[in-house]
């Protein structure tokens, strides 16, 4: 049994579909399947935003009614969320984690598994929800009583679906902290580590620090409605006001646990394509750092309309602010670094410049909201709809995209289809650009966010709005194309795929063999 | 004022932050393009740098650290304080209490619609309404604002920012209108199903219209002065209506719907959602729920036929 074992251990993946597939601990396995999962929840979730745009393509009711679209409205950012931008990033992990740093495989292979597997099992309860009397939860993504307490019979399950994500995020969690400790090829020092190992041992550290608090303050929702406790409950002596503390207490670290992998990818690509080495490796990884321990100081900024002190206003909008300086040291970083380099412009490349444009342009209206007198106009509008926008998703999603483009050849052995990929990101930049820049003359305009009908004055901007969203929704369908394609075949892909590429994942064949580094590598 | 894309958005809209009729939201206004035109400068400059070290010809060597600092650490750590300043000083006088003796207005948000009353010194001057608030012009009122059920928010853009409607908190707004005129307002916190139909109108009118108004809101509902209308105040008062609405004057006082005791004299119906007319009035009387579902008042499609809607109607119309 241990001879067999170790022979397959040694020969390949197991033969078996069920073998390989669903009792993996290979960090290669389990990080196509992270993958996987999430470009199928990109697709879930991108549905449900296809029917939002519907929706308010005009205004008045044509195509779903109220409760449904609030439906669409909260699943769509749960399972954008914790279905697929959260997972999408593990699966990265996974995979170039162990090649960066020159190790075996991650250092928990069996949690590894276990904590792929409470993904799907979480996110299924989450969208069975959508087939349950009542519908599924409808009180947005946020979560806030007294109105989440009016759902359903949806409602326990909603916890439960968040309980388990969450309990998959941190046993993910874990196993990357515990790989980058103690797993690096000798002579990789910490200073010395790939800035997406970097980046994503930050973000490691805010998973296991926030999402107890979400997990609690889901609870606490849950005792309330079930067992009689009366946390948020005025009428009890609690109050509403409590649950938005704890939630933004996990909330704005959570949203830097979606940007800060993004970080780490763009630090990596751009160097690549540029022929020059990072320029400010330490300052990068110092500003990722201080932008991960400010997160945990602002999260009021979401709460600037709640009735707070003057006193209070002044904390959470001088914090805010700062985060503005580790920033612009990344952006400046990024800058210098393309300074004199000799650039060529694969679509990587192309993602990772139009990540740096367009975060910072939800950076700016970032900054916009965190002024708190202007708050009090653009919150709970379309002008926070278009901030966050930008930055997920041509932060967040388009990190994503350009680190597959980037990683693809060395997952597949192939290279992707250079045409059909430039033709995504044009369409999608475009497209991307049309869909969310007019939601921020909506939101000045007077239009909340979370209502499926709008007064007139609101039409023409929706109108483009969505056409730019139906156009940014096919094009990812090249996306899925142009992935499929490259699994089953294409150009062969060398070992170093691009030639201004660093780091040991360069090192070993693409595609990359079943195990890699069974013997350290020496870093110099 | 025409700072921005005046021609191709309509900023002019009745809910529009961006056409401010009162000093605080003209303040923010001011603000919001600030911080736009400065935005939008570090942007251009950030990316003619980076278009420059892409595609400059002759690019000097750089030092790169003391870009780094410049654009990176001072920049921002010049530009923001001034913003913080300024933002602290109107930060304390859009929150600062209203003159002594303003005329006070609580609002309470509802699953979906805002319950209006209004205080005045002399407690005999207080009365109630629903989803339309009149205001004097250039007078500061001060606005306190609670909820019954979940969170709402208030917010009409062209006089102020949103404040939330919190179960068990007041929280205070002060509104002044510059101008007279109609201004739409919004409940702003995701609310529930109809969260989309919870709007409500300002009128901001002159000292002396506004006085008349109130004096009008403040008498009891007058007699039907038709058979119709007689026959509508009697269905009124057998159909159940007088459960949940209050019409002052009559049996009717229920608490649970919005004060109809002036409802005809409103300019919508549906809390901001639907143009009052006698029509549509006695739609919404006979299915509710066709218009607004899940809102707490019942369909009565199946407890009375269309013309005892529409007698009901006449009668609620004369209600001015
Ligand atoms: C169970 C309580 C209940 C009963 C019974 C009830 N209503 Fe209502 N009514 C409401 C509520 C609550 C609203 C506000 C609903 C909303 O828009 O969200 C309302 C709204 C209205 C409005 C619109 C008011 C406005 O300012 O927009 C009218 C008119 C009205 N009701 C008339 C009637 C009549 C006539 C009857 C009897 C035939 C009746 N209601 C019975 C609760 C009730
Ligand atoms: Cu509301």
């Amino acid at each position: 049994m241990t001879v067999a074992t170790h022979a397959e251990h040694h020969d390949g993946p197991p033969s078996s579909f069920f073998k390989r597939w669903f009792l993996s601990t290979n960090h290669k396995d389990i990080g196509s399947l992270y993958l996987l999962w999430a470009l199928l929840m990109f697709f879930v979730g991108g549905t449900m935003a296809m029917i939002i745009r519907a929706e308010l393509f005009q205004p008045g009711l044509q195509v779903v009614d109220p409760h449904f679209f609030n439906q669409m409205t909260t699943m769509h950012a749960l399972v954008m969320i914790f279905g697929a931008v959260m997972p999408a990033f593990t699966g990265l992990a996974n995979w170039m984690i162990p090649l960066q740093v020159g190790a075996p495989d991650m250092a928990l292979p069996r949690l590894n598994n276990f904590s792929f597997w409470l993904l799907p099992a979480g996110s299924l309860i989450l969208l069975s929800t959508m087939f349950m009397p009542g519908g599924a939860p409808a009180s947005g993504w946020t979560m806030y009583p007294p109105l989440v307490l009016q759902t359903g019979m949806a409602f326990p399950f909603m916890v439960f679906a968040v309980h388990i994500l969450g309990i998959s995020s941190i046993l993910g969690a874990i196993n990357i902290i515990a790989t980058v400790l103690n797993m690096r090829a000798p002579g990789m020092t910490l200073m010395k580590m790939p800035l997406f190992v970097w980046t994503w041992l930050i973000t490691a550290f805010l998973l296991i620090a926030t999402l107890p608090v979400l997990s609690g303050a889901v609870t606490m929702l849950l005792t309330d409605q079930f067992f009689g406790t009366t946390f948020f409950y005025a009428g009890g002596g609690g109050d509403p006001v409590m649950y938005q503390h704890i939630f933004w207490f996990f909330g704005h670290p959570e949203v830097y646990i979606l940007i800060l992998p993004a970080f780490g990818i763009v630090s990596t690509i751009i160097p690549t394509f540029s022929r020059k080495p990072l320029f400010g490796y330490s300052s990068m990884v110092y500003a990722t750092a201080s932008i991960a321990f400010l997160s945990f100081i602002v999260w009021a900024h979401h709460m600037f309309t709640v009735g707070m002190p003057l006193s209070g206003e002044l904390f959470f909008m001088y914090a805010t602010m700062l985060i503005s300086v580790p920033t612009g040291v990344k952006v400046f970083n990024w800058v210098a670094t393309m300074w004199k380099g000799s650039l060529t412009f694969e679509t990587p490349m192309l993602f990772a410049l139009a990540f740096v444009v367009l975060f910072t342009i939800g950076g700016f209206s970032g900054l916009m909201l965190a002024i708190a007198p202007a708050d009090f106009q653009y919150h709970d509008t379309y002008f926070v709809v278009a901030h966050f926008h930008y930055v997920l998703v041509t932060g967040a999603v388009f990190s994503i995209m350009a680190a597959v483009y980037y990683w693809l050849p060395k997952w597949t052995g192939h290279m992707y289809n250079e045409r059909l990929a430039k033709l995504h990101f044009w369409l999608s930049v475009i497209s991307v650009n049309v869909l969310f820049f007019p939601q921020h003359f909506l939101g000045l305009a007077g239009m909340p966010r979370r209502i499926p009908d709008y007064s007139l004055q609101f039409a023409e901007w929706n109108m483009i709005s969505s056409i730019g969203g139906f156009v940014y929704g096919a094009s990812q369908l090249l996306f899925l194309a142009g992935v499929i394609i490259c699994i089953r075949g294409g150009k062969k892909a060398p070992s170093k795929a691009w030639d201004g590429a660093k780091g040991l994942e360069w090192e070993v064949p693409s595609p990359a063999p079943f195990h890699t580094f069974d013997t350290p590598p020496l870093v110099k | 004022m025409a700072l921005g894309f005046g021609g191709c958005v309509r900023f002019d809209g009745v809910q529009s932050a961006l056409a401010p009729v009162s000093p605080e939201a003209d303040h923010v206004f001011s603000l919001s393009w600030i911080m736009f035109w400065g935005s939008v400068a570090i942007l251009v400059l950030v990316m003619v740098l980076g278009f420059y070290a892409v595609f400059g010809r002759r690019r000097p060597a750089l030092d790169g650290n003391k870009m780094v600092i410049a654009g990176g650490v001072l920049l921002p750590l010049l530009a923001l304080p001034p913003l913080l300043v300024y933002a602290l000083a109107l930060g304390d006088g859009l929150r600062a209490p209203p003159p002594e003796g303003a005329l006070r207005i609580e609002v309470t948000g509802h699953q979906w619609w805002w319950e209006v009353r209004y205080r005045f010194p002399d407690a005999g001057d207080d009365f109630t309404t629903a989803n339309e608030i009149h205001l004097p012009v250039g007078q500061a009122v001060e606005v306190l604002v609670t909820s019954n059920d979940v969170i709402h928010s208030f917010w009409v853009p062209r006089l102020a920012g949103k404040i939330d409607a919190m179960p068990g908190h007041a929280n205070r707004l002060t509104l002044k209108a510059e101008e007279a005129g109609e201004f739409r307002g919004q409940c702003a916190e995701f609310c529930g199903a109809q969260h989309t139909h919870m709007a409500f109108v300002v009128v901001a009118k002159p000292q002396e219209a506004f006085e008349a108004w109130a004096a009008g809101q403040r008498k009891p509902a007058r007699q039907p002065s038709s058979t119709e209308a007689r026959r509508g105040l009697a269905a009124f008062l057998s159909q159940g209506c007088v459960e949940c609405h209050t019409v002052r004057g009559t049996p009717a006082s229920g608490r649970i719907g919005p004060d109809l005791t002036h409802v005809g004299s409103r300019r919508t119906l549906a809390a901001g959602t639907l143009d009052n007319n006698s029509a549509t009035l006695a739609a919404l009387i006979r299915d509710y729920q066709e218009f607004k579902p899940g809102a707490d008042m019942p369909s009565h499609k199946d407890a009375f036929d269309q013309p005892t809607a529409e007698s009901i109607a006449a009668y609620l119309e004369e209600l001015q």
